[in-house]
């Protein structure tokens, strides 16, 4: 059977239970924790230091939910997902809300009845090739042998993309990303595919990270963002407007340094109604007022938590790209708040 | 015939000649290894050709050893250190340095990290009088006592809940020794239901009543914090000390002569058995969410080790089936001869030789339950191998490959090892065949 069959008929059958507990908001205060579901480990998205604190760029949109909500960024509870788990532990009430670069597609949101609260990484699978081979482009793969992360997206992009461009490719299935570096290095692939972040931050960990080339080809589109069950509107809107509180101070200049300042009021109304000093944007779904400057108080707005978690002054050293503002020719774009 | 004689030979030798060495391929070294090793041609090409693995193995690894980094903080600086002293990259240790602790109690609270290895400390005080015969017998009633307290030392919280669990089986003692003179199938049943009364009806508002008389406790730890060994360890642990006595039950069971009971048991370890642990613990994970009423959250590696224990207990049974089925059917006429009822029977004279005889199994199923443990990582359970994408996927580590594979399989080994030399020790002491 399909798997996302499989995974539908699962999350129809928690339907009841969905509806049953519509008051996501109510169970996460009463219980003061945020169940918030990340992956098992993905480098600069997420990951447990030496001290056993979850870190990185998903793991910062837990943690400001976790502060807008409970006024405690550590209140979070990290629930480790796999692949395949991720969605049953959403569409089972087992976390609150899932930060873990999940693509978002059209039967994910329709067919497994969740709700993507809003964008936080544009991704886009690429290619990786050692600069040896001399190949500068997707296009002259024919042939090639390429490790690919079996039941993933990435699987049938890349089917797509070399039928389309009537190529052939020899597929050599690894489950983790820690194996296919192993297979990759070791020359058992010419070519490693999977999400470009993922292959900047595998390149930025090789010994010589000048040897390898990540081909100019993205051939799919993965927009990757954190998702809450359907059936409790209330509780989506809190996760996408705090996401989006996030990448407006950013474009309003809010900054963790300057947040405090900002806080006792400006000049500007945008950025007084997003920081709660005008109007009464927190009170609509439930909230006091301070629940964006509690938000962006944890680690800053969109740009800082890039920076600090996966920007180009990291190991992963990912440039911002299409994850940049509209304004600085991006797509990083909040609707207003008014 | 013949005209040899005495005095007719000019010399006839009247000392034996002094022992001569064996002729040198006939000795030593070099007998041994013409008989071991070079016995034949065939011999002699795999000997050559064992040879050159071997070789090949060294070679390969011996060097990337040598270079071992013990004191780094990152892979980064592993490769520095290599860069600084000219030499290809080896093994960069330093990851097992910084992680662990991670590696050993996942996210356990540091300051508690006593707990846990206290109740390992414990644990091996309680296997005493089980494995050793020269262990006073009186520690047996530690042993007993020993799966409360672990329960308390591990996840903490009040006392009076592992108390209360506890309690149970006194009661089902309490009640089997005043009903024995019912008989013995009242009493048994008797003793079955009334620990299961005790846990549904009392064990609650006793714990409850307790704890606000006398707040006995030490701090709370949720399971979520478990990984790494830890997590193993309680999973195979208890996997193992649980499977053994249901497997048992099991294997009586589908002997019984009661059709229900027989059939239950031949259905449940039949599916058990069908069905590969992965699915079980998927089951666990993922299914058994919704089928319990929502808010209810049923502890997750509470789950895991259920599976995991009913998983074990489906092979024990068949394990021990053998053992039932190997004795001679002499040994239950003799035991009915002796006017043993079925307990008895079953406890001095059946299981004993039964479980002797499949020990090799028993240990066997111990060994892959403990590594089957490592399945646990495909339900988002950070047990050692989930540790290890973990810690892979900070930036310090991330490219950090055979080490922590190497180091994780080298502490799987002295488990299973040390299990696997202890069955031996086990069936040496148990022989009273005189093979």
């Amino acid at each position: 059977m399909n798997k996302s069959t499989f995974l539908g008929t699962l999350a129809v059958g928690a339907l009841a239970a969905g509806i049953a507990s519509a008051q996501t908001l109510n169970d996460v205060q009463s219980r003061g924790e945020l169940n918030c579901g990340v992956s098992t480990g993905v480098n600069g998205f997420s990951a447990p230091d030496a001290n056993g604190v979850w870190q990185g760029f998903d793991v910062a949109v837990c943690r400001a939910v976790a502060a807008a909500v409970l006024d405690d960024p550590n209140a979070v509870n990290f629930v480790p997902t796999t692949g395949q788990t991720r969605f049953t532990a959403l569409a089972s009430g087992e976390v609150d809300m899932l930060a873990r670069n999940t693509t978002w597609t059209f039967s994910r949101d329709v067919d497994l009845r969740f709700t993507f609260t809003g964008i936080n990484y544009y991704d886009g699978q690429g290619f990786m090739v050692d600069r040896g081979l001399g190949v500068s482009s997707a296009t002259e793969l024919d042939g090639a042998t390429v490790c690919i992360q079996t039941g993933t997206t990435t699987e049938l992009n890349l089917a797509d993309y070399f039928r389309v461009n009537g190529m052939d490719y020899e597929p050599v299935p690894i489950e983790t990303n820690a194996e296919a570096q192993q297979q990759y290095l070791a020359g058992a692939c010419d070519v490693y595919t999977t999400d470009v972040s993922g292959l900047a931050a595998t390149r930025a960990s090789f010994e010589n990270p000048g040897d390898h080339v990540i081909l100019p080809e993205v051939i799919s589109k993965e927009p990757l963002g954190p998702l809450v069950r359907h059936g409790d509107d209330q509780w989506a809107d809190i996760v996408r407007w705090v996401l989006n509180a996030l990448i407006a101070a950013e474009e309003l200049g809010v900054t963790s340094t300057n947040l405090a300042e900002l806080a006792a009021g400006t000049n500007n109304p945008e950025i007084n109604r997003l920081l709660g000093t005008e109007g009464n944007l927190g009170e609509m779904f439930g909230l006091d007022n301070e629940w964006a400057v509690r938000a962006l108080a944890v680690g800053g707005n969109y740009g800082e938590i890039f920076a600090a978690n996966i920007g180009e002054q990291t190991p992963i050293g990912l440039a911002r790209g299409l994850n940049a503002q509209w304004t600085q020719g991006g797509l990083m774009y909040s609707p207003p708040f008014r | 015939m013949s005209d040899t004689h005495a005095q007719t030979v000019a010399f006839v030798r009247d000392t034996m000649i002094p022992e001569q060495v064996p002729p040198v391929t006939e000795r030593g070294a070099v007998k041994w290894l013409r008989e071991n090793l070079f016995n034949g041609w065939l011999s002699t090409v795999l000997t050559v050709l064992s040879l050159l693995v071997v070789a090949w193995m060294v070679l390969e690894t011996g060097p990337w050893l040598m270079r071992s980094v013990w004191d780094a903080g990152s892979l980064s600086e592993c490769r520095r250190i290599w860069a600084e002293a000219g030499v290809p990259a080896g093994a960069c240790w330093g990851v097992i340095n910084d992680r662990l602790h991670q590696l050993l109690f996942g996210f356990y609270p540091p300051h508690l990290y006593w707990r846990p290895v206290l109740a390992l400390a414990l644990l091996l005080v309680a296997l005493g009088p089980i494995l050793f015969p020269w262990v006073p017998r009186k520690l047996i009633w530690f042993s007993a006592a020993y799966p409360f307290m672990a329960y308390f030392l591990l996840w903490g919280g009040s006392i009076w809940l592992p108390v209360s669990a506890a309690l149970g089986f006194v009661v089902a003692g309490a009640v089997l020794v005043l009903l024995r003179p019912l008989g013995t199938l009242p009493a048994t049943l008797a003793a079955f239901l009334a620990p299961l009364l005790w846990w549904a009806v009392a064990a609650g508002p006793f714990a409850s009543v307790m704890s606000d008389l006398l707040p006995v406790g030490i701090e709370f730890v949720r399971s979520d914090r478990f990984g790494g060994f830890l997590i193993s360890l309680v999973i195979g642990v208890t996997g193992i000390s649980l499977s053994l006595p249901l497997g048992i039950l099991l294997a009586l069971g589908r002997q019984s002569d009661m059709i229900l009971i027989k059939s239950i048991c031949v259905t449940f370890i039949e599916f058990i058995r069908g069905v590969p642990l992965i699915t079980l613990l998927f089951t666990a994970s993922l299914l058994l969410n919704y089928f319990l009423p929502p808010g209810t959250s049923f502890d997750l590696i509470l789950r895991v080790i259920i599976m995991v224990t009913l998983f074990a207990a489906a092979y024990m049974a068949e394990v021990i089936r053998g053992g039932l089925a190997a004795l001679p059917r002499g040994q239950y006429e003799a035991a009915d001869a002796l006017g043993l009822d079925y307990w008895k029977a079953q406890r001095l004279i059946i299981m004993p030789q039964a479980l002797r005889i499949a020990i090799p199994g028993i240990v066997n199923t111990f060994i892959g339950l403990f590594k089957d443990t490592t399945l646990v990582v495909f339900i988002g359970l950070l047990d050692p191998i989930g540790l290890s994408n973990a810690i892979r996927a900070s930036s310090d580590w991330q490219g950090i490959y055979w080490e922590l594979f190497i180091f994780i399989g080298a502490v799987f080994f002295v488990f299973c090892f040390g299990m696997s030399r202890y069955s031996m020790y086990l069936e040496r002491r148990l022989r009273t065949d005189h093979r």
